[in-house]
């Protein structure tokens, strides 16, 4: 135990050259700043989470910032709301975590609410249907995008591909669950990446 | 009648499969809220998915509205804590594992390898949700103008949904 926190610290401690504040923050503090996040973060959560916290506070640096985001990709939950438990503990811990996943989700919530009890009263309106019609259309766009800028990132080899039309084969046509693709595709795709002794040639394919 | 512990056991399975993004459990969600327990259509949740990407904060608050439609305020906050509790607990508890598997060998194993696998549910999630929302050259369109505009360009995707619903108004509203 001991030993892995020595291997962490010099990581953070690059940090105190590019000016990370060394006073604790406060909670509340944290919790507004999330909430500003929350309210004003259209279009994708991500830019805004580096423009406040790396740019503006400086609360982590953008090495600790692509960390966060890769641990955050890689587990269940949304990226926005698994960066700010990231980012919240490290500030101050559980109770940092807790105000700053409210505060991120605070505003989005609200806004839904108001949605939906409108949608629900007033969604049948042929210029309502006639515009959703054309937004759900434009987030399909959206969604593929972001499985386009996802794979130009994170792949690490052309026979990933076969993992990604495995994992589409088994929830769309096999109709399986996703716990089950995980564990069978998911471990299948581990094992492919296992760890070997000619690290360089496996990141380089 | 009381839909409270039924949205909360939905939402809280759900939450547990959004790996890669909100998209993942789409699939899931569609079979779940629309055919198992009917709490809505599924135009509507594609309807209610896709407006909610024009709202700020995380991308799935869409979430909130199913629960107000089948629990009233009760049901919107049970679904809320359903849905981020059980995998910000997770985060909270693998993140600081995963600081001291640093020399873990196969922890790079376990990203590259989910890599794809989140990629792929992200795509399951988005042909779901095509099914539902592509059915004609003007919603194609639409769809492949939005894909290649932010392929291309560095725009706001939420001005581009909201660009949709114009071009949507436009092309059907019945004359």
């Amino acid at each position: 135990m001991s030993e892995s926190v020595t291997t962490v610290k010099p990581i953070l401690q690059q940090g105190v050259d590019t000016g990370i504040a060394s006073a604790e923050v406060s909670i509340g503090r944290i919790f507004l700043e999330f909430l500003i996040i929350g309210a004003t973060s259209f279009g994708g959560v991500v830019p805004y989470l580096r423009g406040s916290l790396v740019t503006k506070r400086h609360w982590v640096d953008d090495k600790e910032f692509v960390e966060m985001l890769s641990i955050s990709q890689s587990l269940p939950g949304l990226n926005a709301t698994n960066m700010a438990i990231l980012v919240g503990d490290k500030l101050r811990g559980v109770l940092g975590s807790i105000a700053a996943i409210i505060g991120i989700c605070l505003p989005g919530a609200v806004m839904m609410y108001v949605v939906g009890v409108f949608y629900r009263s007033h969604g049948d309106h042929v210029w309502i249907t006639a515009a959703l019609k054309g937004v759900a259309a434009a987030a399909v766009g959206l969604i593929l995008s972001t499985v386009v800028g996802l794979s130009q990132k994170s792949l690490t080899g052309k026979f990933d591909f076969v993992f990604i039309a495995l994992t589409v084969v088994a929830v769309n046509r096999l109709h399986q669950s996703v716990p089950r693709t995980l564990l069978v595709v998911g471990l299948l795709a581990i094992l492919f990446h296992r760890p070997r002794k000619k690290q360089k040639e496996s990141a380089a394919l | 009648m009381n839909q409270i512990p039924a949205l909360a056991r939905v939402f809280a399975y759900l939450s547990l499969l959004t790996i890669g993004g909100g998209m993942a459990a789409f699939p899931e969600m569609k079979i779940l809220t629309v055919d198992v327990h009917k709490w809505l259509t599924f135009p509507q949740l594609i309807h209610l998915y896709s407006v909610g990407q024009m709202a700020p904060g995380p991308n799935m608050m869409m979430i909130v509205a199913i629960g107000q439609w089948a629990g009233g305020m009760l049901g919107a906050v049970a679904v809320l804590i359903a849905f981020f509790g059980p995998t910000a607990l997770l985060t909270f508890i693998v993140a600081r594992l995963w600081k001291k598997l640093e020399r873990w060998k196969w922890r790079t194993s376990v990203q590259q390898g989910l890599a794809p696998v989140s990629i792929g549910l992200l795509l399951a999630g988005c042909f779901t949700m095509a099914r539902g929302a592509i059915f004609g050259a003007e919603t194609a369109a639409i769809a492949v103008g939005v894909l290649l505009i932010l392929l291309q360009y560095k725009i706001n995707p939420a001005l581009l949904v909201l660009g949709g619903a114009v071009i949507g108004v436009l092309s059907f509203m019945p004359k």
